[in-house]
């Protein structure tokens, strides 16, 4: 989920914000669309698929390999976050067929009726998806959807700067590191944290819990805990030792580590969130069959090895997971560190202490942006 | 004949000016002013008060980064005004060369200078400054806080805004018609005077549309105040951008901002630009 490309646009727009000081416009085609010059099957039909993803979220290669065996040009554009992407279709400007939303996203749409039921004959892969990651509780039928990545948001510290292994939220909060620790710039992600230190359900709609929570990061701001919110600015600052802990996703502690060995991960006693992210059609897709082309395409197992290689973020598809160890060695010539691979493909008993995101209600998500912003005056 | 053909030069920019510019802004307006279901409310503005401080911090950010720009930008214009079209021509491109360089990566580049481990932190630990602060005050520090705070954001601002002062000061003092300033002297004016009454009120122009081109975008940005001010310095772009991509999309509240926010910037340009003309008239007179 890096965001610093879709950010990179934001700031171009910011200069053209300066007066209407409102902006929806945020996707970016940074990968672009490979065209697939000179290869034997170049797209005559014009059969096309428009796919929403996440910057930094595909091996581009792949794109290339579903161009040049279906003949179906595919248009690859990516969204900031889940907001970003919801921004955009509430906005009417996309045309999108494919998108790749995380859990509670998926469950919004559902409700407001804005995703297509699938025809899963179309997507004879779906059967490779492990049964874990089927009829999860943001679509209880799984009509609508095919999983695209999984992952845990932890602790990510940096074992140089601080004194004894963290293992619990406590370290977010704790005034020894005080200057040093990160917090992430996202309402639910950072309430969540608090919400899994109080013991609480990090679905929960009980305003007084969601204050509770929130007055433990406003003292901890007061404190000077916290040396700033930060989404993808997290890379640079981890990796760099400019700040001691911060929390992010598991997928890109793998890449920060490769920048910087004193780096640990770990998903905290108390539970933190796991996220599986999907991908699911539009109801107003134009190009229904070339989408479950798609999905059909990136469930398989294939696919998912290549991406699980490139992104670091661990896959849904039961042989991929079996496989990517002995992939990885034939691949890079040395054994897949074990330790590592249960970081990104987190074993059971660390998803059974784990979470998922619901929807919130409205009125609950009004709360979260307020007290967000109440965070920031 | 002639006059009659000319408006139809401005279609272009009138169409561009209406799609782009106009459209925009009555959206922006529709919005504030009404519900999700679509019907008229005023309550969006009524939720401006919680704001204030947000408000304020954007504007004082913005009038000091603005001010700094000034000091900065007016001696360099017109000294590069005065010197000959060699330096003028190095000194051009030295001003337009950062501006090639899209506007985030030099902002995000200010953040590995300014980080608690940055470069200049690490200068400052390499020449001994840090060591000597420490034995001569007795405390123990080992880097400046810089990154997170207001001055970072005001740096970033000036850093990213300055060549647009620069630029419209410099195109005015630099066609000032030189027999005015030998009239000037001829009359008896010492330098000083020339400057006061002659010189900075015709360069009056310049400034205002350097002002204007400066603090705008100031007061709006939200790239330099999430990179610099670490998230944590929230100012009126951050505030906006929130209630469109935070976790409750409310296009509603945040078109009311935007427009409360125009409007104060309107009303900042107004009257500043009738500011100006008195000044300008006074001295004509």
């Amino acid at each position: 989920m890096k965001r610093i490309a879709a950010l990179a646009l934001a700031s171009s727009l910011a200069t053209g914000l300066l007066l209407t000081g409102c902006s929806v416009e945020h996707v970016s085609s940074e990968t672009g669309a490979p065209v697939s010059s000179g290869s034997g099957t170049e797209p005559g039909s014009g059969r096309v698929v428009n796919v929403c993803s996440w910057g930094e979220y595909i091996d581009t290669d792949l794109i290339d390999q579903f161009e040049e065996k279906t003949g179906i040009k595919v248009n690859y554009q990516t969204a900031e976050s889940n907001e970003a992407l919801y921004s955009l279709l509430k906005s009417g400007g996309a045309t999108f067929d494919v998108i790749v939303p995380s859990d509670y996203m998926i469950s919004q749409l559902i409700e407001e009726n804005m995703l297509a039921e699938l025809n899963y004959d179309n997507i004879p892969n779906f059967s490779k998806i492990d049964d874990r990651f089927k009829n999860l509780s943001y679509d209880p039928e799984n009509k609508y959807t095919v999983p695209y990545t999984w992952g845990t948001l932890g602790i990510i510290y940096n074992t140089a700067m601080v004194e004894e292994p963290i293992t619990s939220w406590s370290a977010m909060f704790d005034e020894q590191y005080a200057g040093d620790v990160l917090l992430i710039n996202n309402s639910r992600d950072a309430l969540g944290i608090a919400l899994y230190y109080l013991g609480y359900s990090v679905n929960t709609t009980d305003e007084a819990q969601i204050r509770e929570a929130f007055q433990l990061i406003s003292d901890a701001v007061s404190a000077g805990v916290y040396q700033g919110k930060v989404m993808d600015e997290v890379f640079q600052k981890m990796e760099q030792g400019n700040a001691a802990i911060s929390t992010y996703y598991a997928g890109d502690y793998l890449t920060m580590l490769e920048n910087n060995p004193d780096l640990a991960y770990v998903v905290p006693e108390e539970g933190s969130n796991w996220f599986v992210d999907a991908m699911c059609v539009l109801k107003d897709a134009q190009n229904k069959d070339e989408a479950e082309e798609w999905i059909n395409f990136m469930a398989s197992t294939e696919a998912n090895l290549a991406n699980m290689d490139y992104i670091w973020y661990a896959s849904p598809n039961t042989e991929a997971l079996e496989q990517y160890p002995a992939y990885y060695e034939e691949t890079y010539g040395e054994p897949l560190d074990l330790e590592l691979y249960e970081i990104m493909a987190a074993p059971q008993e660390v998803l059974d202490r784990c979470e998922s995101y619901l929807v919130l209600p409205e009125a609950t998500r009004a709360l979260y942006n307020d007290l967000w912003i109440e965070l920031g005056l | 004949m002639k006059k009659s053909k000319r408006p139809l030069l401005a279609i272009p920019y009138v169409v561009w000016m209406a799609i782009f510019v106009v459209a925009p802004i009555i959206m922006v307006v529709i919005y504030a002013f009404s519900t999700a279901g679509g019907g008229f409310t005023l309550e969006n503005f009524t939720r401006m008060g919680t704001y204030t401080v947000i408000f304020t911090r954007s504007f004082r950010l913005a009038l000091i980064a603005t001010v700094v720009c000034l000091l900065i930008g007016y001696p360099l214009s017109y000294m590069m005004a005065k010197e000959g079209p060699r330096f003028q021509r190095v000194g051009m491109m030295l001003i337009m060369l950062p501006m090639w360089v899209n506007f985030l990566l030099r902002t995000y580049s200010w953040m590995s200078i300014l980080e608690k481990n940055g470069l200049l932190n690490q200068f400052f630990s390499a020449i001994g400054l840090f060591d000597l602060i420490n034995a001569v005050f007795g405390t123990n520090i080992q880097y400046f806080h810089m990154i997170g705070t207001q001055g970072a954001v005001v740096l970033g601002m000036v850093y990213n805004y300055l060549p647009f002062m620069i630029l419209p000061i410099y195109s005015v003092i630099v066609k000032l018609d030189n027999s005015l300033l030998e009239a000037a002297r001829d009359l008896g004016a010492s330098s000083t005077a020339v400057f006061r009454k002659v010189i900075f009120p015709l360069s009056l122009p310049g400034i205002l549309s350097g002002v204007t081109m400066v603090f705008v975008p100031s007061v709006s940005t939200f790239a330099i105040s999430r990179l610099l001010g670490g998230g944590t310095q929230m100012l009126l772009g951050d505030l906006i951008e929130q209630q469109f991509l935070g976790g409750a999309y409310n296009p509603h509240l945040g078109s009311a901002i935007a427009l409360v926010m125009m409007i104060i910037v309107v009303v900042c340009m107004w009257i500043m630009n009738h500011f100006g003309e008195g000044e300008e008239q006074a001295v004509m007179l």
